[in-house]
């Protein structure tokens, strides 16, 4: 098939659209208004509905019903308007019902700006609305990506009938890139679903609910979810690693961060220096186990996130003290360049005297699922 | 001999959990009564809300989502846009509808969404212990108005059906009450009707049913019914508030 050049937020709405997505409900927010125009006329195409809400809370509310009901359901935001979409993530998360909300982070915290930041990180990774729960967190960081992420998105929220939350930026939204879309998928033919409200016809009457009033049956109702976020972390891991094979320093970063680190890697490997980058393509699950192995290798790493450091958590976790890591951390929505990272590498690089290191370097092999 | 009474098919052989004097059971059995009459049991998807009657689902004998606290005619709106050939309702309370979720409210009757509302105003805050409600009266005590409602502080009542009155889309809208046999009849007619209104593809729909809480007014179930016609209707007269039905079948504004 041939490639298309298409925008960060075309790409998003035209893979749902090809995913089977046939109901959209949003409300504008900078910048991710490019989403809701192109699903405004594209659903139209294809007899779904769109449907712009007076708030972000009726949006996600929407998106409930419309689940319930059994449809290929989504909505997309920016970071502000997320923060209001909790509440029925929440319940999404705990009526067990499958929605896409994609995040096209902004800098804040509060109205903060509309320049890409990635400063939602823990919001979407930790649940963040209330209760015990998780979202599925995909990070693109290509239009390609995008594409086939949005698509598996649904999928995924299918499967495991959780919500699924894209966690891109206002870069990866306004940027334009080839893409190359796969076949549509016909919502007709996906597999049919055995719980959804549809009118009691021919079976007894069911109930979506998330009220469970006995602490007991409330603590069996957490442990199953325990039991799916299991499963997911089990199967669900995403990452892919670059370079690592002989890195004395390795990059940790992602989506736009992730982009901007290849950059400033060749830079700094035509220096002499070994450095790789690993990349979490699942933020939730978080590649624990891989960057674990990581680290029994190579002994320094450098987390660059366009926040004031969120994800460091997580690599620390992974880690457990058997690595030094660092982080560079730009919030507010400034967008460093490959040069300033490179800058921020060759730093450490030489500080921690990684060029007088012997060995071959980590000799790690990263699968990219 | 011949049956002349008799408990609806859409309504579940369960105890009701409410209070004793409480308008619920007798307005659930009206919506059950109303679904059975128009025969849509099977095609029917009811949203309850958070408060008193989350626990609807007990009892109504069709297929029910919960709402997050007054988003329920939120929820309405998405389960209708992907089953537009079903009967699909929210059964609120005053605090649900008309505080927290007064914003989805009003937009899905200015839309003219496709659904039915059916708001329970009992003036107060009933599962949460009697706090004041955006419905309860000037001068009127609750847990959260010890010295009563003030309205200089608190604001006047709130009579969101006259507001939703004012919304293009909305086609039906009645006030009725459940503390006689006449008003609990003529209730049954309103209900069933918002949902012939919802079914004829005319526009959005609510009725308003006053409702006695004796527990949290802490009066007698008989005094509870009493000052329902002494002062509830004072600020919130009953009867049609909005009626189109005729206006809009006759120009074809069907979906």
């Amino acid at each position: 098939m041939t490639k298309q050049l298409m925008r960060g937020s075309h790409v998003l709405g035209e893979a749902a659209v090809l995913a089977g997505c046939r109901y959209y409900f949003g409300y504008p927010i900078t910048p991710q208004n490019e989403v809701p125009e192109y699903m405004s006329g594209r659903l139209l195409q294809v007899g779904g509905t769109f449907l712009q809400a007076e708030s972000e809370l009726a949006s996600i509310n929407m998106v409930i019903g419309a689940s319930m009901a059994g449809g290929r359901v989504m909505t997309s935001s920016s970071s502000p308007g997320i923060s209001l979409m909790q509440e029925g993530i929440s319940y999404l998360a705990a009526l067990e019902l499958p929605a896409v909300v994609a995040n096209m982070m902004r800098g804040g915290p509060g109205l903060g700006n509309i320049a890409p930041a990635q400063s939602d990180y823990f919001q979407a990774t930790r649940g963040g609305g209330h209760g015990d729960y998780r979202c599925i967190v995909l990070a693109p960081a290509s239009g390609q990506e995008l594409c086939d992420m949005t698509m598996e998105a649904f999928d995924l929220a299918d499967k495991y009938r959780n919500p699924v939350i894209i966690l891109a930026d206002g870069m990866m939204g306004q940027m334009m890139e080839p893409v190359e879309f796969p076949k549509p998928i016909d919502p007709s033919a996906l597999p049919p679903k055995d719980w959804t409200l549809t009118g009691a016809k021919g079976r007894p009457s069911r109930i979506i609910l998330s009220l469970l009033l006995d602490p007991k049956l409330m603590e069996e109702r957490n442990y199953k979810l325990v039991r799916k976020y299991d499963a997911v972390t089990l199967q669900e891991v995403r990452f892919e690693s670059y370079m690592c094979e002989d890195a004395r320093l390795v990059v940790v970063a992602f989506g736009t961060a992730a982009r901007i680190a290849k950059g400033a890697i060749k830079r700094v490997r035509e220096m002499g220096l070994k450095v790789g980058l690993f990349r979490p393509k699942s933020l939730w699950p978080f590649p624990f186990m891989p960057l674990q192995q990581l680290a029994r290798m190579v002994r320094h790493l450098l987390v660059f996130e366009m926040s004031a450091g969120q994800m460091v958590e997580d690599v620390e976790l992974a880690v457990r003290g058997r690595a030094d890591v660092h982080l560079y951390g730009r919030p507010g929505g400034v967008v460093p360049t490959p040069e300033d990272l490179a800058h921020q590498i060759s730093h450490y690089y030489y500080g921690a005297r990684l060029e007088q290191e012997q060995g071959q370097g980590s000799r790690f092999r990263g699968g990219d699922k | 001999m011949k049956q002349v009474f008799k408990a609806p098919k859409s309504l579940k052989p369960a105890v009701f959990h409410y209070c004793p004097g409480c308008g619920h059971s007798i307005i659930h059995r009206l919506v059950a009564q109303v679904i059975d009459e128009l025969g849509i049991q099977e095609r029917c998807v009811g949203v309850p809300p958070a408060g008193c009657a989350v626990l609807a689902y007990n009892y109504l004998d069709v297929d029910m989502g919960e709402a997050p606290h007054g988003r329920a005619v939120a929820v309405a709106t998405g389960l209708k846009k992907v089953l537009p050939d079903r009967v699909v309702f929210t059964y609120q309370g005053d605090g649900d509808i008309a505080a927290i979720g007064t914003a989805e409210t009003i937009h899905a009757a200015n839309r003219g969404d496709r659904v039915t509302a059916i708001f329970v105003n009992n003036g107060v805050y009933g599962m949460t212990g009697g706090q004041m409600a955006p419905t309860t009266l000037a001068g009127m005590k609750s847990t959260t108005t010890p010295g009563g409602r003030l309205v200089e502080r608190d604001g006047w009542p709130l009579d969101l059906t006259s507001m939703l009155a004012v919304t293009k889309g909305s086609v039906y809208l009645e006030r009725v009450a459940v503390n006689s046999p006449k008003a609990i009849l003529r209730a049954a007619k309103a209900i069933k009707k918002a949902f012939q209104v919802q079914m004829d593809g005319l526009g959005f729909s609510l009725v308003e049913v006053l409702s006695p809480c004796p527990t949290n007014w802490k009066m007698s179930p008989i005094d509870a019914f009493r000052w329902i016609d002494e002062n509830m209707v004072q600020y919130f007269p009953l009867g049609v508030i909005k009626d189109e039905t005729g206006s809009k079948a006759q120009k074809g504004e069907k979906s």
